[in-house]
């Protein structure tokens, strides 16, 4: 284990400072009309972070974020329940969420725009739209994997729907739902900021919108490190915690 | 089947008449969206008069000319990869959280780099779909079995004989699952792009509309996307189960 982690803890390492040589190979070749190096972008961002107009950017966009995130995950996990139990159901709806995943949601976004209006709930629900489906497949998947034979102790154990599902179901089936909860987080994120992207007043994604307008090159640099520097390590950990739980469960 | 079948058209039927009923009570008023059938309509008086062939054109063209460059260079990655452990586990978190990165931060980058031609958007679409097809086929060439790559070995095949005889048939299932995802990613990444910037497009045109309150524009360019879409992806999938079932699976 202690050899494992020193080696995911050395190829970290080894990725970034690439990433970070690539980088700055990349802006010797493109100069500075067009990106900054890795130095100014840090130290532009550790003053960005401290100014104060730019905290309500990240409280809006994390708040955003965190309602679209819930959102998506309780109709997932609603959806994957239900079609992961009820067999007919799950024949008619699940190849119409296989083609809903598989359409570009950024053409729907006029669309939302026009249901919710400018702001917050538009947001959210470009969001949501992009979570709930992952979430959806994989519970419905990981429902459908739970053993014959856990199901019927708990018959054995009389349980009742709710404790069945407490007790039993949901820890049976946790690590695939939670591999489907790590993709949901990711397309989820990106969902919010585009949706900040296209249509709002404030928020990182309307920064990094803005900053595109007026091509402000470190602010670009700056806001798009912040969302990689954030996507990455959430979904780092995530990616750990995920491994865990799958290795415990076999 | 054909009872399922039946019932998936019954859902559908009866969004769609929802969807009417709705427009039809003014729930939905005319600003928001309009009547399904009206849709359906305009869709066929665009793309019979022909004024957005061109914008419809450039969209298609440049997510194929994107789609097409994702798949032979992460095919072609991929295949260099799975021979070097030590590479693949240190790009390992980098494919992991790819996608949670969105990537259209870095087209204006890519505007400067390449210009506001069509470049930057086929750039975009592509970064978008690259990686999809990367870890998928690389997740097919391990399911390779070994006998496989002897018998290859046996028959004194090259590097690249043994990847395009033996290893990339015996993957295409998985291959394919990565074209799939990159059919929708170089979409999301053409479209997505046209709506930040561009001048031109199915993207730039619906957002046009949006701009203009022009929904007899915008409504049936979008259903014409998601028909597009969902019937691209419908085929691969298709096509998909065809090469599974052919090896018992």
């Amino acid at each position: 284990m202690s050899t494992e982690s020193w080696k995911s803890a050395r190829n970290a390492v080894v990725l970034i400072a690439c990433l970070l040589a690539g980088w700055q190979a990349l802006y010797w070749f493109a100069g500075e009309i067009a990106m900054r190096p890795p130095l100014a972008t840090l130290r532009y961002t550790a003053n960005l972070v401290t100014t104060d107009a730019f905290w309500p950017h990240l409280s809006e966009t994390m708040r955003a974020f965190a309602i679209a995130l819930a959102i998506a995950v309780a109709v997932g996990l609603l959806t994957g329940f239900w079609l992961g139990f009820h067999s007919l159901s799950r024949q008619v709806f699940e190849p119409m969420l296989v083609a809903i995943y598989s359409i570009p949601k950024i053409t729907l976004y006029p669309v939302l725009l026009l249901a919710f209006g400018l702001g917050m709930p538009a947001k959210i629900a470009f969001g949501a739209i992009h979570g709930i489906i992952p979430v959806a497949l994989f519970t419905i998947n990981a429902v459908r994997n739970i053993k014959p034979i856990l199901i019927k102790t708990g018959r054995v154990h009389r349980l009742g729907p709710l404790d069945m599902v407490r007790s039993i179901l949901f820890p049976a089936a946790l690590p695939e739902i939670f591999t489907g909860f790590r993709v949901g987080f990711s397309l989820t994120l990106i969902g919010t900021l585009l949706g900040e992207m296209f249509a709002a007043q404030r928020g990182l994604g309307y920064l990094l919108m803005t900053a595109i307008g007026l091509h402000n090159v470190d602010l670009i640099m700056a806001v798009t490190l912040l969302l990689i520097v954030f996507a990455a390590v959430v979904s780092t950990l995530l990616l750990a915690i995920d491994r865990r739980l799958h290795r415990r469960s076999v | 089947m054909s009872r399922i079948t039946l019932y998936r058209v019954g859902v559908i039927a009866a969004a769609v008449l929802l969807l009417e009923l709705l427009c039809y009570v003014r729930v939905i008023d005319r600003i928001t969206m309009q009547p399904p059938h009206q849709i359906v309509r305009d869709l066929f008086v665009i793309l019979a008069s022909g004024k957005q062939n061109a914008a419809i054109l450039k969209t298609l063209s440049n997510a194929s000319i994107a789609l097409s460059l994702a798949i032979v260079v992460g095919i072609l990655a991929a295949v260099a990869l799975h021979g070097y452990r030590t590479v693949r586990e240190t790009l390992d978190p980098l494919f992991a959280t790819y996608y949670a990165v969105p990537i259209f931060a870095f087209y204006p980058l890519l505007i400067v780099l390449f210009g506001l031609g069509d470049a930057p958007q086929i750039g975009i679409g592509f970064m978008l779909g690259v990686v999809a097809v990367i870890v998928n086929t690389l997740n097919g060439l391990d399911r390779v079995p070994r006998v496989l790559r002897k018998t290859a070995r046996i028959q004194r095949l090259g590097t690249i004989e043994t990847a395009l005889k033996v290893a990339l048939p015996c993957a295409a299932p998985y291959v394919l699952t990565g074209v799939k995802f990159a059919v929708a990613y170089s979409l999301i990444g053409i479209i997505g792009a046209e709506f930040i910037m561009s001048r031109g497009g199915m993207g730039y045109e619906i957002s046009f509309a949006y701009n203009n309150f022009d929904n007899a524009t915008m409504y049936p360019l979008i259903l014409l996307i998601l028909i597009v879409s969902i019937s691209i992806n419908a085929t691969l999938s298709w096509w998909e189960k065809v090469l599974l079932a052919r090896r018992g699976l």
